[in-house]
């Protein structure tokens, strides 16, 4: 509508028309935001203090909150979210960047390789849960049958208590190192060659080239990809549900699977705290990581 | 210039026009509320859960009632089981788009929809009279009865392999202390002493909830006391269900796979005799009748053991029910009342005894049991007749914690024991009774 005014406006004061642009473009996005998201979580924030069933929100102050913090089953829903959130990203940044330098290099069959990597981003994740709770069932599933054929006694990798989490993060990992790869080629590629070539002349060994103008050139990439999959790891929740629903007994839950459970429930009121509560977790680990990577980026 | 202008305002007025022409066709009254009015005949609608044989049921329940009335004709929708349902239908229910009929849950389940605002009163229907009163009891609100039962009544209790228990000569345990026995003889010669299922996590719970005609049988006064805050899972007798089921799984009775092993394979294994128990609701026998018929006449039930014979009583599970929501009306409402008097007709009750093989004894005296019945529920009619039976904790009492299924699978699993479970659940509860504002808590 407003693109056919391109040409009038010159005779107008382009000052006016050239600020007043941008501002039009970015109102309807700004109405969907504010009215989709903002009023949404404001009143989030409000029903969280409140005890809500279908009809009636009645309110109670911060009880929620403490019955969030002081259950124990809940407090480990929130330590199991820790230890999840860092596990898959920690694991994805590493095997990211070494899929990455692989898929870089001159290898046989790189560009067939690079699409096998991605392709499980894009299936559906409780497709993959599904899939991989039939797998890791501990006697018929097919892991445990090929590790039993080379004569390991495969673990109860979904229903032993020491196993469970780890298992899941195992298979979010598989599931979303193709995106941190991505991210890593593009920012390997991304680094002159001069470099390399200037430290080869110079006699620097594979490993010092790595160490000293890989990691501190491909800092930006790094970046995105521990805040991406951290916020992905500390929110997740479709994968945990299909392969466990948290369990067995407590011991894969996650605020987000608590927070659905309380949700079927009927407890609205806590259940949107507990939301407030990851919200509040979110921000608070992803600001400074981000601060302290942003700081330590180094240009090109 | 001028000219541009023009066209700046009139496209203006055509791309604001273009966006709110969608908007207006979205009246959210029109949408799944089942009346689209088109066509010669009435549509009303039913939801009912996936699982088991509700679907199929309703189906030919449709049929024929619409055989009977031509001109309503009655689409079912299906939904699933669990918790997963329980969201679909709360949402559905808040936002008024819920379908013309529903099953669902009598008892305190059926509390937590607020039947009193949400459901419609039929306390006036002809079928009323013939509910028993502990049907008529649980499908109430405090200003009037809401729902129609489907299907028949069944009971929490263990099934039992009657060919495993002939081999070994063994008798049907009055008392815990037999059963522990028997268990061990069990076990001896090679078979899993008691299946369970934890890849299902609700089958869990049996051990607890299968308890409680015990209970009451102990303390009459238990489920009102509990209602009030002034009895504890932490003291007996309500403890010792789940002190049975941690003794259960330190003696080693169950099957090597209990903690992945799903309900219909648990079922299976039952019925060809890999394994000797299964506490479970007997309404079980309907998917045994339908996957492995040849073997119903093997399986029997007998009640959850308590620790004196004297106090041992079958748990009663009332069924579930057929509601109409506030948001049918008119028309609608009507076609909807007569499917119910529909239900509880010879002709109805015909259908749930074929598609719904009755897990027990029928909760109104329009319907009795057909002649080729499992032997399965003799055993239960002994019970009921007997005096020896009482209602779940669920129908007598609206205190229910949602983590009950998670705690009994960490017993049965040996990862906590039954008096911290207790304790947990004690306090899990309290959110429920808050939620529900009940005094005393």
């Amino acid at each position: 509508m407003t693109t056919t005014a391109a040409a009038p406006p010159r005779r107008r004061s382009r000052k006016g028309m050239a600020s007043s642009y941008p501002t039009w473009f970015y109102i309807p996005s700004a109405v969907l935001y504010i009215v989709l998201f903002g009023v949404p979580t404001l009143a989030g924030f409000y029903f969280s203090l409140t005890r809500w069933d279908l009809t009636n929100a009645e309110f109670i102050g911060l009880e929620n909150y403490v019955q969030f913090f002081t259950e124990s089953r809940l407090l480990k829903g929130f330590i199991n979210t820790f230890i999840y959130g860092f596990v898959t990203s920690g694991l994805k940044v590493v095997l990211g960047l070494a899929l990455g330098l692989l898929l870089t290099s001159s290898i046989l069959g790189r560009g067939y390789l690079r699409s096998t990597i991605f392709f499980p981003v894009l299936v559906s994740t409780i497709g993959i849960g599904i899939t991989f709770k039939v797998l890791m069932d501990p006697f018929d599933g097919l892991i445990n049958q090929a590790l039993a054929t080379i004569g390991i006694n495969g673990p109860a990798w979904l229903t032993d208590t020491s196993w469970a989490l780890f298992s899941v993060a195992l298979v979010d990992v598989w599931k979303g190192v193709g995106i941190a790869t991505l991210i890593y080629i593009s920012g390997l590629v991304a680094i002159p060659k001069d470099y390399y070539e200037a430290a080869r002349v110079d006699g620097a060994s594979a490993w010092q080239r790595f160490r000293n103008i890989t990691l501190p050139l491909v800092q930006p990439a790094t970046a995105t990809v521990v805040l991406l999959s951290l916020i992905g790891g500390l929110r997740s929740f479709e994968l945990i549900w299909a392969m466990t629903k948290g369990g067995p007994g407590f011991t894969t839950d996650v605020i987000a699977s608590v927070i659905y459970k309380q949700y079927q429930s009927g407890f609205f009121g806590l259940s949107t705290a507990g939301n407030v509560v990851l919200f509040l977790v979110v921000t608070a680990i992803v600001i400074p990581v981000q601060y302290v990577l942003n700081k330590r980026q180094v240009e090109a | 210039m001028k000219n541009s202008r023009t066209r700046r305002f009139l496209l203006g007025t055509v791309g604001i026009t273009a966006l709110a022409l969608p908007l207006a066709s979205c009246s959210v009254g029109s949408i799944g509320g089942g009346g689209d009015g088109g066509g010669d005949g009435l549509e009303i609608s039913v939801l009912i859960a996936s699982s088991g044989e509700g679907a199929e049921t309703m189906e030919a329940m449709g049929e024929a009632f619409t055989a009977a009335n031509p001109d309503i004709s009655v689409t079912v929708e299906t939904q699933p089981g669990g918790g997963e349902g329980d969201n679909l239908m709360k949402t559905k229910l808040s936002t008024g788009e819920m379908n013309t009929i529903f099953g669902y849950n009598s008892g305190s389940q059926l509390q937590g929809l607020k039947p009193d605002e949400n459901l419609v009163d039929l306390s006036d229907q002809p079928w009323v009279a013939d509910l028993t009163e502990d049907m008529k009891t649980v499908v109430s609100g405090s200003d009037g009865l809401y729902g129609t039962p489907l299907g028949a009544s069944f009971g929490g209790a263990v099934l039992y392999n009657k060919a495993i228990y002939e081999e070994l000569g063994l008798e049907v345990p009055q008392d815990w202390a037999t059963f522990a026995s028997n268990n061990d003889a069990i076990k001896k010669a090679g078979y899993d002493a008691v299946i369970q299922s934890y890849g299902d996590p609700w089958t869990s719970q049996l051990w607890v909830l299968g308890d409680f005609a015990n209970v009451a049988a102990q303390d009459p006064e238990w489920a009102a006391e509990y209602t009030a805050n002034n009895r504890s899972y932490t003291e007996q007798p309500a403890l010792q269900g789940l002190l049975n089921q941690q003794e259960a799984a330190e003696s080693d009775w169950f099957n090597e796979d209990y903690a992945s092993v799903l309900y219909d394979d648990a079922l299976a294994k039952l019925a060809n005799g890999e394994g000797a128990h299964y506490p479970i609701l007997t309404n079980a026998i309907s998917a045994i009748a339908q996957n492995t018929p040849d073997k119903v006449d093997d399986i029997g039930v007998f009640a959850l053991p308590a620790q004196d014979a004297a106090d041992t009583r079958l748990s009663i599970w009332l069924p579930n029910a057929l509601y109409i929501p506030k948001s049918t009306e008119g028309e609608e409402l009507d076609a909807a009342k007569k499917f119910l008097e529909f239900v509880n007709s010879p002709e109805g009750c015909e259908i749930q005894n074929e598609y719904l093989t009755p897990g027990g004894p029928y909760a109104t005296s329009a319907c009795t049991l057909p002649d080729d019945a499992p032997p399965m529920i003799d055993d239960m009619q002994a019970y009921v007749d007997g005096g020896l039976s009482a209602p779940a904790l669920e129908f007598l009492s609206p205190i229910k914690g949602p983590a009950l299924e998670q705690l009994t699978v960490e017993v049965g699993s040996g990862i906590t024991t039954a008096e911290k479970a207790a304790a947990e659940y004690d306090a899990d509860v309290v959110k429920q009774a808050k939620q529900l504002g009940i005094d005393g808590w």
